[in-house]
């Protein structure tokens, strides 16, 4: 079996400011990580080798040269192979754009039977780049996974809500987009970390992915931000607490009835 | 933070990263629940393995990673105690559990019982002490009386730690009883041998993640081909196992008084009485002081004495002894002093330092108490200079 995994490098807080001058995210001083997300499609894919002996694991990621640092870090967990797709043409891609060069990117190697993502990046939190490359693919796919089983060519997925969960049936090739629940992603070892420090990582540029460059960067994105802005904190509301419930129900119906809600 | 510089080579460095971000993400969170449990880190030490951090004193070519360089593992047990040395002990046994077999035992023996706890798929455990025979190691009972091409062992060996939890034990035995401590042999014994029991499990003070137990051998019939080294050795793989392994009990005395200095700081910085922090008072800031210069000590002169090992000194059991009772006194000086720090929040379970307080006594107290130690220390000298009196 092989596996695709996509990985984003994003910068290390869940507190992304934003430059309103340019309405781009501001990145000077923050560390750099692998998504969070994406650490679990990696420790899915890592697992399902694990259960499935002969899995080669592939991780994918599109960005600048220093995104070799999640790579290795994927290496160093136990991934077989890396593809770092960069290239001044990707630059300023939207997801729709992203989700393009990925998919071309994949199309240059073994054929995979599965293609992981994490739910979402959690610097632009859209959750559209995993879906938009499963169409690009011709793949199904499944959001919001939280477990799989793989038998004849066949997975079972677990998709969890809000209120429960839903067991699907998928043939494969099929994209996944991983939550957190799935599982709690490994740590480096020692021989994986020795691995990566050795590890060249030659870029794969736009040419070599055999992209339409009419479909890359900025020009190409469909998406025009127009403004982009911090959700203003909620208010703090009232809480009451301490007396009789009867009577703390009560205020709240008058509450609700005073505001003309019910 | 400003640190010595003690020439640590590239691996050792980047086993100290690995090993303190995997403290911090994996063991502080569930420390405080192994702890009032009394749960085994059974899942901790899993990926430990996993993460190839198992076998880092066990040679590479019986699948470990230790290329001469000790420091590695010594870091990772110093890394692994500043946040639990209940943690920190039950991965630490395995090479206490492993150095007979490393010192004494045949190729053969090596390349069966060290690749598995190599990789973390076995554990072991080192089987001393008895009832009677704690500090007079040479007192032990146990007995193992050769039969055809077996040895049959019984008696109850007694506070094995990881016991129950080890797949490999290597126990220590009487095979003469006229010859004392050189009637001793050593055994490596599989669990799940027939006659091969556990018995009482422990409900201590401190280190409670870690499983302290009671084995017991009843006409236990083993290999033997598990004999260690010939018979009567077995008290010399003891000592041997102890001179290499007190340095790994200075390491956990090392770390648990770091984890116990850093908290102790933080929460100096941070505690206001009479509108100032509280560490802006000279007798606690002087307190921080020692405690910081007692740490760097213990640690410097820990360090000294295993890289001056692996630079080929052969002669190191009173080195041994010093640092395993320096750093183990001040791990209990150090971790009492937090407490005194952190005042009546230190006493309380909700802040690490009385924890850290508790474990601290065992290291005074195991692999040699620090009476034993001093006497190794007292003996030595008294040996040296007399030799030094005779030129």
């Amino acid at each position: 079996m092989h596996i695709v995994v996509c990985v984003k490098q994003v910068p290390n807080t869940t507190q992304v400011r934003i430059n309103p001058e340019t309405n781009t995210l501001i990145r000077d001083g923050v560390e750099s990580i692998m998504n969070p997300f994406d650490e679990n499609a990696l420790e899915m894919a890592l697992q399902l080798k694990e259960k499935h002996p002969g899995t080669k694991v592939t991780v994918v990621t599109m960005g600048p040269p220093q995104a070799v640092d999640i790579l290795k870090e994927a290496v160093g967990r136990g991934a077989d192979a890396v593809v770092l797709l960069s290239d001044r043409a990707f630059a300023g891609s939207d997801t729709w754009a992203t989700s393009y060069a990925l998919s071309t990117a994949i199309g240059k190697l073994e054929k995979p039977d599965l293609v992981l993502f994490g739910k979402q990046a959690i610097d632009g939190d859209t959750a559209q780049v995993g879906p938009g490359v499963a169409v690009w693919l011709g793949m199904p796919c499944i959001t919001y996974a939280r477990a799989i089983e793989i038998a004849d060519g066949e997975a079972t997925v677990e998709r969890l809500y809000e209120d429960g969960y839903e067991k699907l049936a998928v043939s494969l090739p099929c994209a996944l987009t991983v939550l957190k629940e799935a599982n709690v992603p490994r740590m480096a070892s020692l021989r994986g970390k020795m691995a990566a420090k050795k590890l060249v990582i030659e870029p794969m540029t736009a040419e070599m992915s055999g992209a339409d460059p009419a479909k890359l960067g900025l020009n190409a994105s469909p998406t025009r931000v127009v403004k982009i802005f911090s959700p203003p904190p909620k208010a703090g509301g009232v809480k009451w607490q301490g007396e009789e419930p009867e009577v703390m129900a009560q205020r709240l119906v008058d509450l609700l009835r005073e505001r003309k809600l019910v | 933070m400003a640190e010595l510089n003690y020439g640590l080579s590239e691996l050792a460095l980047e086993i100290r990263s690995m090993v303190r971000e995997f403290a911090e993400a994996r063991v502080k969170p569930v420390r405080a629940e192994l702890d009032e449990k009394g749960i085994f880190p059974t899942e901790i030490l899993r990926e430990l393995g996993k993460m190839d951090l198992m076998g880092l004193y066990i040679p590479v070519e019986y699948g470990g990673t230790f290329e001469g360089d000790s420091m590695p593992n010594l870091i990772a047990v110093e890394e692994l105690s500043r946040v639990c040395i209940g943690v920190s002990v039950s991965f630490a046994a395995n090479g206490l559990g492993a150095d007979p077999i490393l010192i004494g035992a045949s190729d053969e023996q090596k390349k069966k019982y060290l690749p598995p706890l190599a990789s973390g798929e076995k554990w072991a455990a080192y089987a001393l002490t008895e009832p009677n025979a704690g500090s007079d190691a040479g007192a032990i009972r146990t007995t193992a009386v050769k039969k055809g091409d077996k040895y049959i062992l019984n008696g109850t060996k007694q506070w094995i730690t990881n016991g129950g939890e080890a797949d490999i034990y290597t126990v220590f035995a009487v095979t003469d009883k006229n010859r004392g401590a050189r009637g001793v042999s050593a055994f490596i014994v599989e669990k799940g041998t027939p006659g091969f029991r556990f018995g009482k499990k422990e409900d201590k003070m401190g280190i409670r993640a870690s499983a302290t137990r009671e084995l017991i051998f009843e006409d236990c019939e083993v290999p033997a081909e598990n004999l260690i080294g010939r018979e009567g050795t077995g008290f010399i793989w003891a000592m041997k196992t102890f001179d290499v392994s007190r340095p790994g009990i200075a390491a956990q005395g090392v770390g648990l008084a770091q984890g116990a200095l850093d908290e102790a700081v933080a929460y100096a910085k941070v505690r206001e009485q009479f509108g100032r922090p509280i560490i802006a008072n000279q007798g606690l800031s002087w307190l921080l002081a020692d405690m910081a210069t007692k740490v760097e000590s213990a640690r410097a002169l820990t360090y000294a004495v295993v890289q001056s090992i692996d630079r080929g000194v052969k002669d190191y059991s009173k080195f041994s002894a010093m640092c395993k009772v320096y750093a183990s006194d001040v791990a209990m000086q150090v971790t009492t002093d937090a407490v005194q720090v952190l005042g009546g929040y230190g006493f309380m379970r909700e802040y690490p330092v009385e924890k850290m307080m508790r474990d601290a006594k065992i290291l005074q107290i195991y692999e040699g108490t620090n009476q034993i130690q001093r006497d190794i220390i007292g003996l030595a000298l008294n040996k040296e200079y007399a030799a030094a009196a005779k030129k």
